[in-house]
């Protein structure tokens, strides 16, 4: 596989949430707005191309059985690093997303990665992988983001684009599913016809 | 009353899949039967409640005790993915029916984020929570897991004799239906 077959791959044929339903609690409970989703998508990516870079560095020296606690501790500490300088750079975005940060843990699409991916192939690729894999789930929350804040509170990014509030219950959980399993749909109309 | 307050409040009111998106994965996941959504759902009330006061004590008389609440995320994930393996092995020897009906779950429940999700909440200083609220907490919370669970399979399983469009079918009429689901779950949002 290519370079770039690795990198354009997380985009659309295996997107982590259109096409293989990773990650769907963030998703979800991240993208009340555009920026929230983006925000979340990029400490995800972070997080993903960090940790998939250590794992196909060590992958050789830990043994098969111990794998899986050892790759959850190497994505912990990132994420730890993560959950750090959000809250002390970004201070509002870290409270908006709140319990979100520490659970990217348990984000089956970064685990799923490090044992699929990671940990069979170099650090080059790894990287690679984690970075395109990384940037189509940003790609897909802030899509997702842009719907629900467009038709839940009438702005695009904070910009007001009509007037009034638009529908809330975009913004809570229900709409949520609603728009994420209407997005699901038109993009599975799309892809068959072609 | 207190109690009931906790109950009531974590199983309707913020109920943990469909108002605060914590364990998505299982939810969509392993309901599309009910007898698998049950067997489901008694892994995740035994875990969830053994995970919830374990890292509460540790936040207490550990973290809390040496200030390194930053370790947080990482220790309470290790405890949960070693309670899951320790939780397996002594069901196998103890009661090898109950693990039977529940072991093919329990390896799923170390990435269900709602029991990560409900250790942390019940520690946060805002809820103010000791041992006995944070247990009553953890399984009302992991109830209210299980009544959206069961009662989404339910609906699923009805669903797949409906006739909708071709487009919707399978993963997207269950987005809907969930979000449908949140929606009823919403009108309890009066009550506490």
């Amino acid at each position: 596989m290519s370079k770039l077959n690795i990198f354009t791959k997380g985009f659309f044929k295996e997107n982590a949430v259109f096409v293989m339903l990773l990650g769907l609690c963030p998703t979800l409970g991240t993208t009340t707005s555009a920026l929230n989703g983006l925000g979340m998508g990029l400490a995800t990516t972070f997080v993903l191309v960090l940790s998939n870079i250590v794992v196909a560095l060590v992958k050789n020296q830990i043994p098969d059985k111990v794998r899986i606690p050892a790759f959850i501790v190497i994505i912990a500490s990132f994420v730890t690093v993560v959950e750090l300088l959000m809250q002390a750079y970004l201070p509002n975005l870290f409270e908006v997303l709140g319990l979100f940060i520490p659970l990217i843990v348990v984000n089956c699409l970064i685990l799923g990665r490090a044992e699929a991916f990671a940990s069979k192939n170099n650090v080059l690729d790894s990287a690679i992988d984690g970075l395109g894999m990384g940037l189509g789930f940003a790609m897909a929350l802030t899509i997702l983001g842009v719907v629900r804040e467009i038709l839940g509170s009438g702005s695009f990014f904070n910009f007001k684009i009509y007037p009034g509030d638009g529908a809330l219950v975009f913004v809570l959980a229900p709409g949520g599913f609603i728009a994420l399993g209407f997005i699901i749909a038109l993009l599975n109309k799309l892809t068959k016809q072609s | 009353m207190e109690y009931i307050l906790i109950i009531i409040s974590a199983i309707f009111v913020n109920n943990v899949v469909l108002a605060q998106f914590l364990g998505i994965c299982p939810f969509f996941g392993v309901s599309k039967q009910v007898e698998t959504a049950v067997g489901m759902t008694g892994a995740v009330i035994f875990v969830m409640t053994v995970a919830t006061i374990v890292t509460f004590l540790l936040q207490k008389y550990v973290l809390d005790v040496f200030e390194i609440q930053y370790m947080q995320t990482i220790t309470f994930i290790l405890v949960i993915a070693s309670l899951v393996q320790l939780v397996e092995i002594i069901l196998k020897k103890v009661s090898p029916a109950l693990f039977q009906a529940l072991g093919i779950f329990l390896p799923l429940i170390t990435t269900n984020c709602a029991v990560l999700g409900v250790a942390i909440l019940a520690v946060r200083p805002d809820y103010g929570f000791d041992l006995m609220q944070s247990t009553v907490f953890a399984i009302a919370s992991a109830i209210g897991f299980g009544l959206a669970l069961v009662l989404f399979a339910g609906l699923r399983e009805h669903m797949d004799l409906a006739n909708i469009p071709k487009g919707m079918k399978g993963v997207p009429i269950a987005f809907v239906t969930a979000g449908l689901l949140a929606l009823a779950f919403m009108g309890f949002s009066g009550i506490a």
